[in-house]
């Protein structure tokens, strides 16, 4: 059946390049892009980077736009629907919900990202309502309120020393504010990068001045009501420190954007409900695909191992990919794609390459304490599978290079020590 | 065809050089360089897949 309706739901970055790389492959039928946020798509990185800085620095207080709606509907004819929210998924009649409205498809792309998890008690939409002075960052409305809160110069406490979560307190810190990160785990980051990494960014946080507290978790919030509405006043932790805060930022990690699906038929993950999709974006039911925040998919770099990253480079091929595949199918083809991440925390760049599932991870430089960079390498058997790099720009493309050709192990780590020493710099 | 890099913009974050190696390179001052900016049709496709990765759109194709 060839495609007439193509439509995307969720309108950031995975959705964006679906909808551009549709036209781009000569598509010329209907292109429908739904999104419940009423901007136009913009650029969330540098909501927790830039965007957060004071005054008169470059993007500062700037919202990023990637495309104006103006662009999307008369260069791209795209349908643009924001403001609108998909509320479920008829996978029988091919038809997308939007409330009562049912949008027919031919072919969809799901991209509706993810969501923060909020801790218990704080979610606006729970039966008590909003609780003011607790944040996520994920939305232009989230960096504004923590933009705000620096601009005051409020007292900050961050939950949960992720990426996210750690770039709060590095803006804070950029102010000369004081900031406290209270993080669960003994070590941060074990997850994503491996407990290596982990021990490197404490050093990270404490070398910045962040007051960092790590083993203990958020045992609950105290609140007042100064004027009938709930108001944030302290965290109160496990260990029985109570630390007073105007601005609570939740930096808890994210859940998938799937609710809508559940009951539509598409194979959801037992744990996260993400959508399941094999390594060309299809999902178990014909003519829908997705791609982005929302999806884990396989990966045939890594023994057909599949990720569900929060990545915005993965985000953007994979929705471009998800696209082409939707008009095509026949064509379709594995991606073969290397993860890749960034992170600005403090002055320094924080990149990561590949997958930290490994059998070993090897610290082959550790100059940070001296002014240089550090490089972690993730191993399996003899290749070299990941590559966590600090402040050694110029190394990171190559070590990704490797490990898309499945480079040996022996290579990368004499390339790296040779490349991440201060001589040969 | 020319490329033209924002070095004002470029955050160093290195997609550009992932994506066509022989045209771009960050340095060590953390900025791409553009190591041919002048190149044939011939790596259009290459040079557009790269132009497209790079997260801050720093970079740009003329002609
Ligand atoms: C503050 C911040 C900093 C980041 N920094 C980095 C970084 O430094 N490096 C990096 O690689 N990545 C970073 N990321 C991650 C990157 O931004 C994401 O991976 C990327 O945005 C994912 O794009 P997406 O389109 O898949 O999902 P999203 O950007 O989450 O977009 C999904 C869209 O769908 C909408 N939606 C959800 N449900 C529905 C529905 N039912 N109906 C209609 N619309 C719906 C949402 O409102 C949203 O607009 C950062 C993210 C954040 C929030
Ligand atoms: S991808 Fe963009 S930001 Fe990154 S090095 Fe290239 S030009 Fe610079």
């Amino acid at each position: 059946m060839s495609v007439e309706r193509l439509v995307v739901v969720g309108a950031s970055l995975a959705g964006l390049r679906a909808v551009e790389a549709a036209r781009r492959a000569g598509y010329d039928g209907e292109l429908v892009l739904v999104g419940d946020e009423v901007h136009a798509p913009y650029d969330r990185p540098p909501l927790s980077k830039a965007f957060l800085d004071p005054d008169g620095e470059r993007g500062a207080g700037r919202v990023m736009e990637l495309r104006t709606a103006e662009a999307l509907r008369d260069e791209l004819r795209v349908d643009l629907r924001l403001g609108t929210r998909a509320t479920g998924l008829d996978t029988a009649a091919r038809e997308v919900l939007l409330g009562d409205e049912r949008v027919p498809y031919d072919a969809l792309v799901i991209a509706t990202g993810s969501v923060p998890r909020w801790l218990p008690g704080t979610d606006p939409g729970g039966p008590d309502g909003p609780l003011e002075g607790v944040t996520q960052l994920r939305t232009v409305d989230d960096a504004r309120r923590v933009r705000d809160a620096l601009e005051a110069g409020q007292r900050i406490v961050v939950v949960g020393a992720g990426f996210i979560g750690s770039e709060v307190a590095s803006a804070a810190r950029k102010r000369g504010l004081p900031v406290t990160v209270v993080e669960a785990l003994d070590v941060p980051l074990t997850r994503s990068v491996g407990a290596e990494v982990g021990v490197a960014c404490v050093g990270l946080h404490r070398a910045a001045g962040t007051d960092l507290r790590l083993g203990v978790g958020v045992a609950g919030l105290d609140e007042e009501t100064p004027d009938g509405r709930r108001r944030v006043r302290a965290v109160r932790l496990t260990d029985g420190t109570t630390l007073p805060a105007d601005l609570v930022v939740l930096g808890i990690g994210v859940r998938p954007a799937t609710d809508w699906l559940e009951g539509s038929g598409v194979a959801l993950h037992d744990g996260d409900r993400g959508v399941l999709v094999d390594a060309t974006m299809a999902t178990n039911v014909p003519g829908v695909w997705a791609a982005g925040d929302v999806a884990h998919v396989e990966n045939p770099l890594f023994d057909g191992e599949q990720h569900r990253l929060e990545h915005w480079t993965n985000a953007a091929d994979h929705g471009a990919a998800a696209a082409r595949h939707a008009l095509d199918p026949a064509a379709a083809e594995p991606v073969v794609t290397v993860p890749y991440f960034w992170s600005d925390w403090y002055g320094h760049r924080l990149q990561f390459v590949g997958t930290p599932r490994a059998e070993e991870a090897r610290v082959v430089v550790d100059d940070l304490a001296t002014g240089g960079g550090l490089v972690v390498l993730y191993r399996r058997e003899d290749r070299v599978v990941g590559a966590f790099v600090v402040d050694l720009p110029r190394v990171v493309m190559k070590l990704r290079r490797r490990v898309l050709d499945r480079g040996p192990w022996e290579e990368a780590v004499a390339f790296a020590t040779d490349a991440g020493t201060p001589a040969s710099r | 065809m020319r490329i033209v890099a924002d070095l004002g913009t470029c955050e160093g974050l290195g997609m550009c050089e992932a994506m066509a190696p022989d045209f771009f390179e960050v340095g060590e001052d953390g900025v791409v360089e553009v190591l041919d900016a002048e190149p044939g049709e011939e790596h259009r496709t290459d040079l557009t897949a790269a132009v497209d990765a790079c997260p801050v759109l720093a970079l740009a194709l003329q002609g």
